[in-house]
């Protein structure tokens, strides 16, 4: 509104900062903490004059909290992070990013090997999300068919099955536990031939 | 009343521990206040910058205990400079040097250095009881002197800090002559802590009854320290990462089947959810849940977990419950009374629960009077229905993953919902509101929600008009907070 301009409300706002820090743009850039992507740039035309008319007349609260401007950009496909939202706690906000990036970082590296193979492969378990995604990389990379998996007879119809060494040292069939169980426990991956696979349950 | 000697007035005055209450005592009249001042031991104060510590001194003199809030709420959420303020070395260093008898500390949202931890360890003979709540400023140097000088310390109750961790050894600082803790918590330490000196420590304090631990302690010193502890009734688990058939889990249930006492669980900071069946043990006579940090358990170990748990008061838990486990909670949790729902992925924005898990819980749980709600969507009817179900409410915040979405199913302003929330639960005290509103519903909350004291709100509202209604409707109201909302401030 120009009259407001004109009436220099900015001089008089209550905020928290000391006086004469700045206006709304550069108070957001002194935070270090908003580490929150901004996107400025592309934004539904309507939607972002509407938000910044008003942005610019509501920059106090009562509770005396600084306000920090945004956009109040909400339309697919661009989700601008908005400053303080979701309200949760910093403490919870961290502790859930440090795990989120550890887990991706992580990765759950196994060594596979393949009876008569020269040497052995690696694979990440955590790119899988199941099963039936695992079973088809390892025939793809050491070409081969596992079979069909059914409880009771294990892998039926093939020359190789899938097995894994656990946390026990333990030589088990791949599939018999929940896949959760199975990246925890997992340390290893052997695909052995039917013929060494005698007692694992299989069909031969 | 005024015949009575100042002795028996101040022993009536005993039975008044409300800060409230005491508050109104001294403004009957003057030989009142006196006493009253006098007498007091337990001082709050919700701001710290609204009174100077020589006042307070001066005012009350036999001061024991104090809760000292600094920073606003809405500091939780990044929106307050960090330069703000919030210091408690002045207090300290004012209390020091006036020789209080200071025994207990109660901080919140405040910055507290390791000079001033030093302060008080060395200041306070008989210095009992610190808890910090989201503090910063301090490092685990500034806990080894708390543990290395209060000889008598009760409690170290640590909530949500952000400590520097110096992977010192705080934990052996405190003497073998000190057994009197009741109280141990240090869940949000990130570092190591020296696990041995933690069993004997926990091995000398027969009066312990609240430990939570952080994620640096492992199962099998977890079930050695409950063999030692087996009267815990507040119990927060580190780590739970382990093998099922582990010679380690049998002891584990060994030592849990001795702790009869636990009433309270909480921690899970890693864990695999597989095992979680040694606690189906405890969780019958659990009144309060926290694993709002353990994203590691969902799905149907979680269900089965909560099943257990048919004395359940006190809920809080991530969103990947979703809204069947919600139900399971419904169903389980016949004396659940507050619930708190997280997101487990704020930064994605893909809530796991709707407002069909909210409408669940109000239908099953006949005692719910506390919510708190992180969700992907909500429904206008939802709300409607949640109101008539449950009346009783007295806390409602409900916070939408997108702050302006209006209703999924209508696309219309959530202003009926949360209307028909203020309308039907007459006793609401607290309110956070999201999600598409207009005027519209303030006009709802000044007319109805006559004994609310605070109110959030984000995103709302289109005029002045809509503040209007509220500040002209809600007398009761105390703390108001307010962002990004269009509404012109001239009139305030």
């Amino acid at each position: 509104m120009e009259f407001e301009r004109d009436l220099h409300l900015d001089a008089t706002e209550l905020r928290l900062g000391l006086p004469g820090t700045a206006t709304k743009q550069s108070s957001e850039k002194q935070k270090p903490n908003s580490n929150l992507a901004k996107s400025n740039k592309r934004s539904l035309p309507d939607m972002n004059e509407e938000s910044a008319g008003s942005s610019r007349e509501n920059s106090r609260t009562v509770s005396s909290n600084d306000k920090k401007s945004h956009d109040q950009e909400t339309a697919p496909p661009i989700k601008a992070q908005v400053v303080g939202w979701p309200p949760i706690r910093s403490y919870r906000k961290n502790c859930l990013q440090a795990k989120k990036l550890e887990a991706e970082a992580a990765g759950l590296y196994v060594k596979v090997s393949m009876d008569g193979a020269p040497y052995l492969r690696k694979i990440d378990l955590k790119v899988y999300k199941g099963y039936p995604e695992l079973l088809k990389a390892l025939e793809e990379m050491f070409k081969f068919k596992a079979g069909k998996y059914s409880e009771r007879e294990g892998y039926n119809g093939s020359k190789h099955v899938p097995t894994y060494e656990d946390k026990d040292g333990d030589w088990m069939l791949v599939g018999d536990v929940p896949w959760d169980m199975f990246i925890s426990s997992c340390k290893r991956l052997r695909i052995m031939k039917e013929s060494e696979a005698r007692g694992l349950g299989c069909a031969v | 009343m005024n015949y009575f000697p100042d002795e028996v007035l101040e022993h009536i005055f005993d039975f008044v521990t409300s800060q409230r209450d005491r508050n109104s005592v001294s403004q009957v009249c003057k030989p009142w206040y006196k006493i009253e001042s006098s007498s007091r031991q337990k001082v709050f104060v919700g701001n710290c910058y609204a009174i100077s510590p020589e006042r307070v001194i001066e005012r009350f003199p036999g001061l024991k205990s104090i809760t000292l809030k600094g920073k606003p709420h809405f500091a939780d959420f990044n929106l307050v400079p960090p330069d703000w303020g919030g210091f408690v070395y002045p207090w300290i260093e004012a209390f020091a040097r006036n020789n209080m008898g200071l025994e207990e500390l109660k901080l919140k949202r405040m910055i507290i250095s390791d000079e001033c931890l030093e302060l008080i360890s060395r200041s306070f003979a008989n210095f009992k009881s610190l808890v910090l709540v989201s503090c910063e400023g301090f490092s685990t140097d500034g806990l080894a002197a708390i543990a290395s000088n209060c000889s008598f310390l009760r409690e170290l109750d640590l909530q949500e800090n952000d400590v520097e961790d110096h992977r010192g050894h705080w934990l052996s600082c405190f003497p073998d002559t000190c057994t009197s803790l009741v109280s141990l918590n240090f869940a949000c330490l990130k570092g190591d802590v020296n696990l041995a000196a933690l069993e004997r420590l926990v091995a000398r304090s027969p009066n312990l009854r609240s430990l939570r631990l952080n994620h640096a302690v492992p199962l099998d010193i977890l079930q050695k320290i409950l063999m030692r502890a087996p009267h815990l009734v507040d119990l927060g688990v580190g780590s739970y990462v382990h093998d099922p058939d582990s010679e380690t889990y049998n002891k584990l249930v060994t030592a849990l089947q001795k702790c009869k006492s636990v009433r309270s669980l909480s921690g899970f900071l890693e864990a695999a959810p597989q095992c979680l069946s040694a606690f189906h043990l405890i969780c019958p006579n659990l009144t309060s849940l926290n694993l709002s940090y353990a994203p590691g358990i969902h799905g149907t170990e979680l269900r089965k977990l909560i099943r257990h748990c048919r004395k359940l008061q006190r809920l809080w838990i991530l969103d990947c419950i979703g809204d069947e486990g919600l139900e399971v909670v419904a169903s389980s949790c016949k004396d659940l009374q507050e619930i708190r729902v997280f997101p487990s992925d704020p930064f994605v924005g893909n809530a796991a629960v709707t407002e069909v898990g909210l409408v669940a819980l109000s239908s099953g749980c006949p005692k719910l009077h506390s919510i708190l709600y992180f969700c992907q969507q909500m429904t206008n009817a939802a709300l409607i229905t949640v109101a008539k179900n449950r009346p009783n409410f007295t806390r409602f915040r409900l916070c939408i993953l997108d702050p302006t979405k209006p209703d999924a199913v209508t696309n219309q302003p959530l202003d009926e919902g949360f209307g028909a929330i203020v309308h039907s639960c007459k006793g609401l005290r607290r309110l956070s509101m999201s999600g598409r509103l207009t005027d519209r519903v303030f006009l709802y909350i000044g007319m109805y929600a006559e004994q609310l004291e605070m109110i959030s709100i984000a995103f709302a509202g289109d005029t002045d008009e809509g503040m209007q209604y509220l500040l002209n409707g809600c007398k009761k109201l105390r703390k108001l907070e307010i962002r990004d909302c269009p509404l012109a401030m001239q009139r305030f």
